[in-house]
């Protein structure tokens, strides 16, 4: 065991070594991931939902400020968005003496936010497609049945809609793990900023950067794993019949 | 303190490295992804493998993370390559040029998607068709299938190009002086963060805008051959 870890080393382009001996950073890298990506999504998606059902519904006078939302968080770079609140917000008196700047002073409060309401503005235009996708027939049957309003929202659209948007939300997903190395730009430490932290510390080149990708290439595969078993799950009704 | 409207301009000269690193990446990501999306349809099992590893390694790991890898670890790959060969004793290697190929190489493996989508979708009858009409080889890909595959490919080509350009900003992360970077320097200068940061904001609406537009528009010139 011992020869075989120190012949790998002396095979490998790069210095394993200093990666397996500073695996308590990138376990933090990795938590804190994990953190600003499983957090702000499910807060995005209690965003998303009703949004969703002022998008598809056309409310009058909602829809259009809810498109712009969309529009805008959708149209520029998270990065920006992100600095618009890290370095932006203290331009303000107002809010540097309001109830927001506990959030916004740190690293984290910014970071947090930008990730949820740019995600919420994504995942509500695709469960805005998911619900209008919903066949005609399903509503009008609910209806039939004496089902309407929230009910009829709750007991037959919603559960159709989010089963339909299972592929695009596993992209979603992804997109949203990917986005989130943009907290290492502000001195959180995931999986990236572990990375650049080890580079920094032993002058190295490569090493902390190719783990890191190693780590978002590895979790990546878990979310398309988990999404192809729930899909299985959830949407083996809407597979083309077996010949 | 330093006038806001004096640091405008030098903002402003941000726009244009943002939008020639846009175009040039494009135009890299395209050429990969033609490649990619033949590749992909080769006879031959060993090319569409090595292009099925392509797009799911780079897919698989954040843009971000391959820019800095490319930038950092590149300038090591370079030295070492200049001290074997004595070919180059300092060679270094400028951030926009690393951007280019980050962001072409990983856009490269969306637009393999594509235009793999894109060829998919045009029925076999129409190279069949070209074939008893006598065509072949490249006059047949050039006046059957390369119409139909752009014509196809423009919706998903369309979000591409949104995207790569919203990836941009990243390249500020590694020194680039893109808008994003300057913007940043002249909030600093001036302690208007929030002023810079939301010009920078706007103007990244304003590109999505008209491109969103522009692109749109050629959609439907090019639709024109389907509604006869």
């Amino acid at each position: 065991m011992e020869t075989a870890w120190s012949k790998l080393q002396d095979l490998s382009p790069i210095d394993l070594g200093v990666i397996a001996t500073n695996w308590p950073l990138f376990a933090k890298g990795l938590i804190n991931t994990l953190l600003l990506v499983s957090l702000p999504l499910l807060l995005a998606a209690a965003i998303a939902i009703p949004l969703a059902v002022i998008r598809a519904q056309k409310l009058r006078v909602l829809n259009p400020i809810v498109f712009g939302y969309t529009y805008v968080f959708r149209g520029t770079p998270l990065l920006v968005q992100l600095y618009l609140l890290y370095y932006g917000a203290a331009q303000f008196e107002l809010i540097r003496h309001s109830f927001l700047w506990p959030v916004l002073r740190g690293a984290w409060g910014c970071a947090f936010l930008s990730i949820t309401l740019c995600s919420a503005a994504y995942l509500t235009e695709i469960l805005r497609g998911a619900i209008e996708g919903v066949p005609k027939g399903e509503v009008e049957a609910a209806k039939a049945l004496g089902l309407s309003g929230v009910r009829l929202f709750w007991l037959i659209v919603f559960p159709s809609a989010w089963r339909r948007s299972l592929p695009p939300l596993s992209n979603e997903v992804i997109f949203t793990l990917h986005g989130s190395v943009v907290a290492s730009t502000i001195t959180i430490i995931d999986i990236l900023g572990a990375g650049r932290m080890l580079n920094n510390k032993y002058y190295l080149a490569a090493e902390g950067l190719l783990t890191a990708a190693v780590l978002y290439l590895a979790l990546t595969f878990v979310i398309t794993a988990v999404f192809r078993q729930l899909e299985r799950k959830y949407l083996s009704h809407l597979k083309p019949a077996r010949s | 303190m330093a006038d806001t409207g004096d640091y405008l301009p030098f903002v402003l000269k941000g726009v244009y490295v943002t939008i020639a690193l846009s175009v040039c990446s494009l135009l890299l990501a395209t050429a990969l992804g033609l490649i990619g999306a033949w590749a992909k349809s080769s006879k031959f099992s060993a090319v569409r493998s090595a292009a099925e590893t392509y797009t799911t390694l780079v897919r698989g790991v954040p843009d971000l993370v391959l820019m800095l890898l490319l930038y950092y670890g590149g300038q090591a790959v370079v030295n070492r390559i200049g001290d074997a060969t004595g070919l180059w004793v300092r060679l270094q290697l400028d951030p926009f040029t690393v951007a280019v190929a980050a962001i072409g190489v990983i856009f490269g493996s969306y637009m393999t998607e594509t235009f793999r989508g894109a060829y998919l979708s045009i029925p076999r009858g129409q190279s069949e068709g070209g074939k008893a009409l006598g065509m072949n080889g490249w006059i047949l890909f050039k006046l059957v299938i390369w119409p139909q595959l752009m014509r196809n490919a423009m919706p998903s080509f369309t979000n591409n190009w949104l995207s790569l350009m919203k990836t941009t900003a990243l390249a500020s992360v590694m020194g680039l002086e893109d808008i994003v970077n300057k913007a940043n320097a002249a909030g600093r200068a001036t302690h208007q963060p929030f002023t810079f940061i939301f010009i920078v904001l706007i103007i990244y609406l304003g590109l999505t805008i008209a491109s969103d537009v522009g692109l749109r528009f050629l959609a439907r010139r090019l639709r024109v051959a389907e509604t006869v």
